[in-house]
Formats: structure tokens, C-alpha cells, sequence
């Protein structure tokens, strides 16, 4: 079978070999943008369409950015600004969009599953920047990127994802994501921010951070402010002594990631995002390129088989 | 007095014979081909297949080969009436249940306003009495607005013509307002239907809390929020001498309390829907709104306790929780979507597929479960006897069709079975004596 990959609306839309392809071609995008004149006119004369129902910085622009490097006609739009918050449904909006004839829609937005949505109601293909607390794939994919240029490959590594792994869309396409290339994953928090039955992803959870000495990586999730008014943790304090990443715990040949934007003091400390073992500058930078790699995948790829888009088919 | 609790359309009676339909009642131990004469609506013959002649003016169906059982009962559906008319009418919602073979529903008082005072149950008997093409019972509000503040005049709404009281779609969150409501049983009488269900577990939940929720980062509903407030409410329940019937459950702890309490001799009863009996919270995974409903579909072992309990009478009876929406309503994604799916014109089929088929369930379990919410609520159970009014399905079993194929009944199109090849086909619905739905066309049947 030769269908090729349509949207990227899951992690598990991927296979591992899938994931190597996406991100060589991001390597390959990284040159260019080493260049004085960073664009390539992979995308030229076609449509991408960015629609945000969530705030977001780094995402947002990275995906701009990723689409104007491709050459592509890029429109933005905000649900503040637009007629989203005049009460026009998902589907009027994306439908309204896909009259402009875009070649992609990515979405952001605070509910689970609406990018499958989306993709249903369109012929674009649609990437999924972020749903509800579901999945952010294209953070997972920046991640192992980043990863893999530091450490090669992920196999036999040790990752610990460290946090409010409850509400976070980025640890659950992590978990996917670093175990699919062949790392061996920990989630560790409050219990109260411990999904039950995340085991089932293909993780192991550790109640403390005490056996936290054999990671290789500690990857520190954000911590919102909202989770002490909802009483999921008695006080950021307690939290912070309890979980919080420092240069006490951080351990020299750990590597530190953080998918921002960082509560300084809570859940990391000034001197351990400061440290050389950080990679956080690092994920930022590899947003672009790995989002270009994304969009040509899916608008300029090869079409080459994806065998997990045919398990999951099938299935 | 005797007070009316079941509304109608007046129909005319059906004068009818069904010759040598499989006969299967069983609490009248039929299990047998046979002829059954309709007289003037009401049960006049029954005998061996070919044995009665038609008589003049009646009008005869070839039932070889087809099943005939008492019609079915389902203690809980949603009619949308009044307020959320394009979700679903009285016409549209008692058609639904005529499909489906229904020869009586039960309309819950979650409507706009609240059915919690005489004058609005009176109003809504008698448009029932005008549009209702199978008898409806309706239960109102044990508490106003369904605000578990304070009692609805309950004795009013009995002699209005209140099956019962429940304020379904909620719990009644106090347990002291739980009680005094069951004090006041004691004057009006009519069971308490319980939704159980403990807000301050179940919070912002959208579905079951387990590896799928998990997986999808969706807030989760647990089963414990269920199953504490079963135990606590029959225990409260019993203290008080009071009834109580606890709606749709979910989970195998709640079955295990019922069981539980049951056996103390508390009065409590259970109902499971077929979404429930057959569903797990794996078809959450499709992301696809038609598959959230509260109570959230559950985990297999949940399932399996469902199934258990019908079997060995622990849940007494099925009831669909028919609970319509407009598309787009529900075209929406997933947690913003509202609970509930449509369920009067697939119950007896998903159930006979998934269940009878399998060899999980016996039909004749299958039958009495359809039709035992009747006697939960003090109303005569649909019985094949001569004498008897006519209360009648009769199901082509080899018989199989796509659900949604040629649309629904109801108003409403969220049934969670949409696309599914279903066996079981109504062929034709007697309810109170009047013929209330007939297939069109026979459906060919399974190779």
C-alpha cells in the first residue's frame, strides 16, 4: 500500500520510520536555514492556514515561520480576532477557510480531537499543533529532533518526563514518541497529576523523584498556576520541594528539556535552565525546521508508504 | 379513583389475526408457533398456527417465520418536550419508540422548563393525549429544577399523574434531601428513579476514567462516582422503607451494590442501557462524539458485570436512556459535545446481535428484560393472554438492516450504533390495543 501520509493529527500516525524521515529532512532544512536567504520554494503559490483557538508564541510563529521558509501564502487567525468569538462554529469556520482553497490547515485548539475533526470537514491536509490535552505531535517530533542531535540515537535511553503529566497534550505525545524510537520512558509527579492507566501508552511511573539519578534525560513539564486553585497539589511550595528539576537533583550527564514557556522557580530552578545541560534554546530552534519538514511531508513529500497509518486503518 | 399515568392518541382498535408467528412470552411460558387473534384490541385467541380462520374485517399478517413478543417497555427516555422540540417531539419520540417496538415509555423531566409542578404535567398529559403515538408516562422532578434544593409538590404531581419522581440528569447530591424525598414516598407513593452519580468525583469528566482517558488526555468520570452514591442511596433507601430505582448503571461495583442490597431486602432496583450491555470506552478512542453519554461507556469488565446482572436478574430491566440531539450539536469536538445518544430504534437489535446471537444472553431473558420496567413503575407488564390488551412486536429475526440506512424515527440521528448491520427487523408494533407501526416494505433477509 501506497497511501500517503494525508495529516498529522496523532503521533500515531507514525511510524518509527516515518519519524526518521520527517526529522533527516529536517536536518537537511536546518542548512538552509543557516543561509543568508533562508527560503526554499517548495510551497510556492499555495495556501497555509494557521488557526489558533489557544494563545500560543513559539508555536504559532514557528508554523508561520515554517510555511514562509517553504514559500508558502501564509493567514493566521486568532479566535479572539476572528468571527470564532462572534459564536460561528468549528465547522462553519473551517469550512468558510476551505473555500480559500488551503493546501493545510493547522490547528490549535483547547478540545481533544478537533483537528480530527477539522480533517473530516476539509481536503486540506491538517496538522494537529496542539488539542486539548490529547497531543501536540509536532512538539513530540521537535523533542526526539533535538534529542537525536545531541545523543545520536534514542535506544536503550533513559527519559523521565517530569510533572503535570494530567493536563499535558506534550507528555502524552512524547511518551508515543520516545518510546516508538526506542527509549525507555518515566513519568514522575504528584499522583494527583498521574492520569490513571497512562502505563497503557507504554510508560512506567514513578511516584518520586528519588530513583531520578538514572535518566538520561529529564524532561520538565509546565506547571499552571490553575492547578493549586483546582487543589490537584496544597501549594506550589510543597510542589517545588517535592518535584521541583534543580541543580541538586539535575545529575552532570543529564540532558534537561522543557517545552515552555518555564514557571522560573517552580517546576525548574533559575540555575538548572541556565545550565549548560539545558536544551531548551535548542527545542525552540528546532521548532521551525521540523515544522517545515512537517508541511513537506505532508504538501511536497514523496508519498512513501506509512505503515502505521495503515495499522491504525485497519485496525 | 384510579389516576391516569399512560397518554395517548386515540387510535382504532386493531382487529387483526398474526398467523403462526414463533410465540414467545416468557412470563405466560408461550414458546411456540401459534395464532393470535386481536379483537377490538385486545387479546381474544391464541392458538396452534393455521388452527383460527380470519375472521371478517380483521386483517391478517403472515407471521412464519417471524417472532412475536409482548411489546416492549423502556423506563427512560428524553423526549425533549417541552423546550428542545427540534432535538425531538412527542410525535417523533413516540414514533421512534413504535419502531422500536415500544408498547410504553417513560419521559424524564429534564426539559425547558422543568416538569416539576401540576399544571406543566397536566399540560404535557394532554398534548400527549393529542400526539403520543405509543402510550407515555412521564416522571417529574423529585426536586425543583432539579436543583436538589428543595421537594416538588409531590403529592400534587401523583394525582396529576406522575409515574414517579426523578431528577435525572443529575443526582440528588444530599443525602438528607434523598431522604426527605423518600419520607414523602410514604404519602404519594411512586418510585424514586435515581441518576447516581457524585459531582465532586465526576467533575468536569466527559468520559470513563482509564486507559483511554489516559491516552486521550480527557477529563474521567470513575466509576466510584457511580457506585458510592448506588450504596449510599440504597442504604438511605432502606433506612426509610422507601423504593428507589437506580437508572442506567455503568459499572461493576454499582452492580455489586444493588446485588448487595437487594439481598438485605431493600427495595431498589436497577435498569441498563444497550449501549452499556454492548459498548466499551475503547470506541471513545474514534475521538467521535456519538459515543459520549452520561453515564460514560465503561471498561470491558464493566460490561461483563452488566451483562451478569441482566442475567441473573440483579438489573432488572433494559432501558434505552434515548436521549436525542441536533447534529449540530453534537458535530462538535468531543468534550464540548452534550451527553447522550438516541437509542427507542436499536435496542432490541444491538442487543439480539451482540448478545442473544452470541449465545451471551437467551432470548427469553432478553424479551422479559424489555418489558419488566412496566412493573417497576405499578403498571401492568405487556402480556401475551387472551383477555389481555394488545401490547405486541413482531420481529423478523433473520431479518437485517443498516442502522440510519433509511434514516430514523426520531428527530434526532446521535445513536452510537449509526452504520452498524443490525439483525432484528420490526415488522409491526401494537401498543394499547392500536397498530402504531408497520414496516413498509419487508427487508431481505440474511443469507
Amino acid at each position: 500500500m501506497t497511501d500517503p501520509m494525508r495529516h498529522l493529527l496523532s503521533i500515531d500516525d507514525l511510524d518509527r520510520a516515518g519519524i526518521e524521515r520527517i526529522l533527516d529532512r529536517a536536518a537537511s532544512f536546518a542548512e538552509v536555514a543557516g543561509r543568508e536567504i533562508k527560503k526554499v520554494p517548495a510551497l510556492r503559490g499555495r495556501t497555509v492556514v494557521n488557526l489558533f483557538y489557544e494563545a500560543s508564541t513559539r508555536t504559532s510563529s514557528s508554523f508561520e515561520l515554517a510555511a514562509k521558509r517553504l514559500s508558502a501564502d501564509v493567514v493566521s487567525i486568532r479566535a479572539a480576532t476572528s468571527s470564532v468569538t462572534k459564536g460561528e462554529s468549528l465547522k462553519d469556520t473551517v469550512q468558510t477557510l476551505t473555500a480559500y482553497d488551503p493546501a493545510a490547515i493547522v490547528i490549535r485548539s483547547p478540545h481533544a480531537g478537533a483537528a480530527q475533526l477539522v480533517a473530516r470537514w476539509t481536503d486540506a491536509a491538517v496538522v494537529n499543533a496542539g488539542d486539548g490535552k490529547h497531543e501536540h505531535p509536532t512538539q513530540a517530533l521537535l523533542d526526539v529532533y533535538t534529542l537525536r542531535r545531541r545523543l545520536g540515537a534514542l535506544d536503550g535511553k533513559r527519559i523521565w518526563i517530569v510533572g503535570d503529566v494530567l493536563h499535558s497534550r506534550v507528555a502524552r505525545s512524547d511518551i508515543l514518541a520516545f518510546a516508538r524510537m526506542g527509549a525507555h520512558v518515566t513519568v514522575s509527579g504528584p499522583p494527583t497529576l498521574i492520569p490513571r492507566g497512562i502505563e497503557a501508552l507504554g510508560c512506567e511511573v514513578a511516584p518520586t523523584l528519588d530513583r531520578l539519578e538514572e535518566a538520561d534525560v529529564v524532561y520538565v513539564l509546565r506547571m499552571q498556576n490553575e492547578r493549586m486553585s483546582e487543589a490537584y497539589v496544597p501549594s506550589l511550595r510543597e510542589y517545588a520541594a517535592r518535584y521541583q528539576v534543580n541543580s541538586a537533583r539535575l545529575r552532570p550527564h543529564q540532558l534537561l528539556m522543557h517545552p515552555g514557556p518555564v514557571n522560573r522557580g517552580v517546576e525548574l530552578s533559575a540555575d538548572a535552565i541556565d545550565s549548560p545541560q539545558a536544551l531548551i534554546a535548542q527545542q525552540v530552534e528546532a521548532g521551525v525546521v521540523v515544522r517545515m519538514a512537517v508541511l513537506y511531508e505532508l504538501l511536497a513529500g514523496t508519498g512513501a508508504p506509512v505503515e502505521a497509518v495503515e495499522a491504525v486503518a485497519a485496525a | 379513583m384510579s389516576v391516569a399515568r399512560l397518554f395517548h392518541a386515540s387510535a382504532p382498535p386493531a382487529e387483526l389475526l398474526i398467523r403462526g408467528a414463533h410465540v414467545l412470552d416468557p412470563r405466560s411460558g408461550l414458546d411456540a408457533p401459534g395464532d393470535v387473534l386481536v379483537r377490538d384490541g385486545a387479546i381474544a385467541e391464541l392458538a396452534a398456527p393455521g388452527a383460527l380462520p380470519a375472521p371478517e374485517g380483521a386483517d391478517t399478517v403472515a407471521g412464519e417465520g417471524l417472532h412475536l413478543f409482548p411489546g416492549f417497555f423502556d423506563p427512560h427516555v428524553h423526549l425533549r418536550t417541552p423546550g428542545q422540540e427540534h432535538k425531538e417531539t412527542l410525535a417523533s419520540g413516540t414514533a421512534a419508540a413504535a419502531a422500536g417496538g415500544y408498547c410504553g415509555i417513560v419521559a424524564m423531566p429534564n426539559t425547558t422548563p422543568t416538569l416539576d409542578d401540576a399544571p406543566g404535567l397536566r399540560a404535557l398529559c394532554a398534548q400527549a393525549a393529542q400526539e403520543a403515538r405509543v402510550p407515555v408516562g412521564f416522571m417529574p422532578a423529585i426536586t425543583r429544577g432539579l436543583r436538589g434544593e428543595e421537594l416538588a409538590e409531590m403529592a400534587e404531581l401523583r394525582d396529576a399523574g406522575a409515574l414517579g419522581f426523578t431528577d435525572d440528569g443529575k443526582p440528588v447530591v444530599a443525602a438528607g434531601m434523598l431522604r426527605r424525598a423518600l419520607q414523602y414516598q410514604r404519602l404519594c407513593g411512586g418510585v424514586l428513579a435515581l441518576h447516581e452519580e457524585d459531582p465532586s468525583l465526576s467533575g468536569h469528566g466527559v468520559m470513563h476514567e482509564g486507559a483511554v482517558s489516559a491516552r486521550l488526555g480527557m477529563a474521567g468520570i470513575p466509576s466510584i462516582s457511580e457506585s458510592t452514591m448506588v450504596a449510599r442511596d440504597a442504604a438511605i433507601a432502606a433506612y426509610e422503607q422507601g423504593r428507589v430505582h437506580f437508572q442506567h448503571l455503568s459499572c461493576v461495583e454499582s452492580v455489586e451494590a444493588l446485588a448487595a442490597w437487594k439481598a438485605a431486602g431493600a427495595q431498589v432496583s436497577g435498569e441498563a442501557s444497550p449501549h452499556h450491555l454492548t459498548l466499551t470506552d475503547e470506541a471513545v478512542l474514534s475521538l467521535d462524539s456519538r459515543f459520549k453519554m452520561n453515564p460514560p461507556l465503561r471498561a470491558e469488565s464493566d460490561r461483563q458485570a452488566l451483562i451478569a446482572g441482566l442475567r441473573d436478574g440483579t438489573i432488572e430491566c433494559i432501558a434505552t436512556d434515548h436521549a436525542p440531539h441536533a447534529q449540530h450539536e453534537k458535530e462538535v469536538p468531543f468534550e464540548e459535545a452534550p451527553m447522550g445518544v438516541t437509542g427507542l430504534e436499536t435496542a432490541f437489535p444491538v442487543l439480539y446481535t451482540d448478545l442473544v446471537l452470541p449465545g451471551v444472553l437467551p432470548l427469553g431473558i432478553l424479551v422479559e428484560r424489555m418489558t419488566a420496567g412496566a412493573a417497576l413503575l405499578d403498571l401492568a407488564t405487556p402480556t401475551i393472554a387472551v383477555g389481555e390488551p394488545a401490547n405486541l412486536v413482531l420481529l423478523d429475526l433473520a431479518g437485517s438492516w443498516e442502522v440510519g440506512a433509511r434514516g430514523y424515527a426520531s428527530k434526532s440521528a446521535n445513536s452510537c450504533f449509526e452504520g452498524r448491520t443490525l439483525r432484528g427487523v420490526v415488522r409491526l408494533t401494537v401498543a394499547a390495543g392500536a397498530v402504531v407501526h408497520r414496516a413498509e416494505a419487508p427487508v431481505e433477509a440474511l443469507a
